[in-house]
């Protein structure tokens, strides 16, 4: 690594070692506790922390693949849950781009590309010199990685030593993390109204088909708030 | 190997496809496009789905709580988020633990 990468490196390695990795740790505990009391393996769980790499995407797989949902099922509603990774790398990677990265550093870091990580490093690197940034985000990501995976171990094997109160208190923090994530990283109309929409869906498809209805609600929700937010600019332009 | 922990290893390959995908194109596409705020709607609407499902009608331990409060320890979450500390994050997942076990010890 050149120097610049390298003083980037640790640079990601103290700013995320601090409240980015401690909230990442609140959200993984209660992943770890949740997976634990629904009976599934401690390697599974730590497998889908390394791989899936996306706190929903890994409530989606425990969900529903303890409701008896078909592999196929829970394949694709879990890999349709990471779409938004796209937006985000498309719009992360003009920034870490510079004369010496080459695809293959791209394509590693792409794999890290999550929400607490990208909202983090995005905000700072406007402020950073270009040659800095790919060290600063691998820097970043190592240290959210280790608490995120020595969390989710914690939270396997802790959550059964809990009285039971303060282990529901722990499980409830995983889907809270992610409501406010989802719901602070929003800022306009469309983003709300597909929200709103979802959360009025995911509930009714439940009754209609348990095993399906994560990704059915979002296929209709979505569609119908980007429908209904399309139809509302075009009458506000005709008026 | 368990369906479990196959499930977890394709379902992060599958993941990885819009990383890679994201890389692959980002020279080339705006990522305002309309087809990204459709994208971006189903990926939203479907997490909120899964949430507002997941604290209305749980499966696994939460089924051990009263839905009024799971609703009520969101409602701290939420309040502790957005208006008592301008959106930090921990606060906010913090306050939802310590207001599901109050709530717990209380009831």
């Amino acid at each position: 690594m050149s120097s610049p990468a390298r003083s980037g490196f640790r640079q990601g390695l103290l700013h995320a070692a601090g409240i980015p990795a401690m909230v990442l740790a609140a959200g993984y505990v209660g992943f770890g506790a949740l997976a634990a009391g629904h009976g599934l393996s401690l390697a599974g769980t730590l497998l889908s922390t390394l791989l899936i790499w996306a706190l929903p995407g890994q409530l989606i797989l425990v969900e529903m693949h303890t409701l008896g949902a078909p592999f196929l099922a829970v394949f694709l509603t879990v890999v349709f849950s990471g779409a938004r990774f796209l937006p985000m790398t498309v719009v992360m990677m003009p920034l870490l781009r510079e004369a010496r990265g080459r695809p293959v550093h791209y394509y590693a870091a792409a794999q890290f590309v999550a929400m607490t990580g990208w909202a983090w490093t995005m905000a700072r690197f406007p402020d950073m010199p270009a040659e800095r940034r790919l060290g600063y985000f691998f820097g970043f990501i190592a240290v959210l990685m280790a608490s995120a995976l020595a969390s989710t171990a914690l939270g396997y094997l802790a959550g059964d030593l809990l009285p039971p109160m303060a282990k529901l208190a722990f499980v409830f923090m995983s889907p809270m993390y992610f409501l406010l994530l989802l719901a602070g990283g929003t800022n306009d109309a469309r983003g709300y109204l597909a929200i709103v929409i979802g959360a009025v869906a995911g509930p009714l498809m439940h009754f209609v088909a348990p095993q399906w209805s994560v990704i059915v609600a979002g296929f209709v929700g979505g569609t119908l708030a980007y429908a209904a937010h399309r139809m509302w600019k075009k009458g506000g332009l005709q008026r | 190997m368990s369906e479990y922990t196959l499930l977890a290893i394709a379902c992060g390959l599958g993941t990885y496809v819009w990383r890679g995908l994201g890389v692959a194109v980002s020279a080339r596409v705006r990522p305002e496009s309309e087809l990204f705020a459709w994208i971006g709607c189903v990926a939203f609407a479907m997490l909120a789905g899964l949430i507002s499902r997941v604290v209305l009608i749980p499966s696994g331990a939460l089924e051990h709580t009263a839905l009024w409060q799971r609703l009520a320890a969101t409602g701290f979450a939420l309040a502790a988020y957005f208006l008592f500390t301008k959106k930090n994050l921990f606060a906010g997942v913090i306050a939802s633990a310590a207001a599901m076990y109050l709530i717990l010890l209380l009831s």
